[in-house]
């Protein structure tokens, strides 16, 4: 389990987090969804024992961060984009390095190769690999040790819908099998796929937080529903208790007349969400 | 201990293909087998190249490597994910410099070996380069620590290595230079070397050395202090 409670965080003058709160719990993946700045990473930093915080709590595991021990991090995976990789060496040497230090043997190495795809590349030399490639070899450094919490700082950011799909299919796995993860992002297709529960931080407080679906449903002010007619004309009809009978008779009558092609509920997305708190866009 | 010998083992792997650290280790064995061979000139001073260049390197190869490793890390980001996996800065130094004086040895015993020195004149050879290996990897590591990135490494180490390494072969040549050189352990250990038959260093000589390592020792101690091995 995660902890955090009331942190808050400055580079100089700058405040970069500010009596932040939330708790994660086991087998939960938890999103922090924000545009860039808006401290997702330094949250990370702070969480996994890289960074000092200047006050409020946090714990991870049961332990404070600052009282964390090596093994402790050891029972972490990290995956983050200024944590380079060795681009002279291939896949498995890569990968050789830290299981020496984890002390895992090369079974390990081979199915975490196996599991994120690049047993074929495991000879490769890194600076021989795509950019997705690359990515799912830092998501199997952090994978190496069995990790009980996953800390993932933008694991899509910039690849291919396949291939972040595939880091999605990696992710949901380990959650399957009881791994806490730990996801930052501004991507809210990605938050919505994967999270259980929800922060969104902007410029170092949280703005809101829930379960995705939970969190559009609240901003939910329109309540109604769009439908589509087969001769592609658009029709947005209320879904208020008051016009419940209307509009179930309308939808009715469309259907009788065999007019009708498409209907899907108009509840807002994060995207208009973070917009109407924040009166900013989240993908920048 | 773990993650010293991973960081060594890494090193190992890692050097087979890092061709600029790579020819640090190889170019003055070969140079100095090539000349000791090549070049014949009547009273020349027996094993001169190899007491010259073996010096050259024991100052030359660990200040280059050590620092390029170091900030490449640095660079590159690799070192920050060791030191997320629980490498303290300690083991890291220790897989470094190990690695370090382990190839710079191998180097200078070939080298040794292929001049034809033998018994009691090869482990007195061999001490000094012993002595002076560990103070070249302590400088290496303080500039490697300093660096940001490997540009600013080279721009430290170059001048730095320079003044190091070339000073006992411009002593040969002026009195004046001679002077300056005596300070530092580079001149000191290659004068040790003079008569291979009886290697010896005088107290002035052991001060000198011993001044040069507290006092690189507390370059290194300030760099990692001010710097860190991780810092933001």
């Amino acid at each position: 389990m995660i902890c955090v409670t009331d942190i808050s965080k400055s580079f100089g003058s700058k405040k970069v987090l500010d009596d932040i709160s939330f708790s994660v719990e086991d087998g939960e993946i938890f999103g922090l969804l924000g545009p860039s700045g808006a401290g997702k990473t330094t949250l990370i930093r702070i969480l996994t024992g890289q960074l000092k915080f200047e006050s409020g709590d946090a714990m991870v595991m049961g332990k404070r961060v600052s009282q964390l021990s090596g093994a402790d991090k050891k029972s972490f995976g990290v995956m983050m984009d200024d944590f380079g990789l060795y681009e002279r060496m291939s896949c498995y040497q890569n990968l050789r390095v830290f299981a020496d230090i984890y002390g895992v043997d090369d079974q390990a190495i081979d199915t975490v190769l196996s599991e994120v795809d690049l047993e074929d590349a495991k000879k490769k030399p890194v600076n021989k690999l795509s950019k997705g490639m690359k990515e799912r070899l830092r998501l199997a450094r952090a994978l190496l040790s069995r990790p009980k919490v996953l800390f993932l700082d933008e694991p899509t950011s910039g690849l291919d819908p396949q291939t972040a799909n595939e880091i999605h299919e990696i992710i949901i796995k380990r959650k399957d099998a009881g791994t806490i993860i730990f996801l930052t992002t501004h991507n809210m297709t990605e938050a919505e796929k994967l999270c259980d529960h929800l922060v969104l931080l902007n410029e170092g407080k949280i703005v809101e937080s829930g379960a995705p679906k939970e969190m559009c449903l609240r901003y939910d002010h329109q309540k109604s529903i769009e439908v589509q007619m087969k001769d592609g004309q658009m029709v947005e009809l209320p879904m208020g208790r008051e016009n419940a009978i209307e509009t179930a008779e309308k939808i009715a009558a469309f259907l009788r007349d065999g007019k009708l092609s498409t209907i899907h509920s108009k509840e807002p997305n994060l995207e208009t969400v973070f917009m109407e708190l924040t009166g900013r866009k989240l993908e920048m | 201990m773990t993650e010293a010998k991973a960081i060594f083992k890494k090193q190992i792997l890692d050097t087979r293909k890092n061709r600029a650290v790579l020819i640090q280790f190889i170019l003055f064995p070969i140079m100095t087998i090539v000349m000791s061979n090549a070049v014949k000139v009547d009273d020349m001073p027996e094993f001169f190249y190899l007491k010259l260049f073996g010096i050259m390197y024991m100052a030359m190869a660990p200040i280059t490597s050590v620092s390029a490793i170091i900030s490449e890390e640095k660079e590159k980001g690799t070192l920050r994910a060791l030191m997320m996996s629980n490498v303290s800065p300690a083991s890291y130094l220790i897989g470094v410099g190990l690695y370090d004086f382990f190839a710079c040895f191998w180097g200078s015993m070939l080298m040794s070996l292929a001049c034809g020195l033998t018994g009691e004149m090869w482990r007195g050879y061999m001490g000094v380069i012993m002595l002076g290996l560990p103070i070249s990897i302590f400088l290496g590591a303080a500039i490697g620590i300093m660096a940001k990135d490997q540009m600013s490494a080279t721009s430290l180490s170059v001048p730095i290595m320079c003044v190091f390494t070339f000073l006992p072969m411009m002593a040969q040549f002026n009195d004046t230079i001679a002077k300056v050189a005596k300070f530092f352990y580079t001149q000191q250990l290659y004068l040790a070397l003079e008569d291979l038959n009886h290697v010896k260093i005088d107290t002035e000589g052991i001060l000198i050395v011993l001044c040069n390592a507290v006092l690189i020792l507390g370059f290194f101690i300030l760099a990692f202090r001010k710097e860190g091995m991780n810092r933001e």
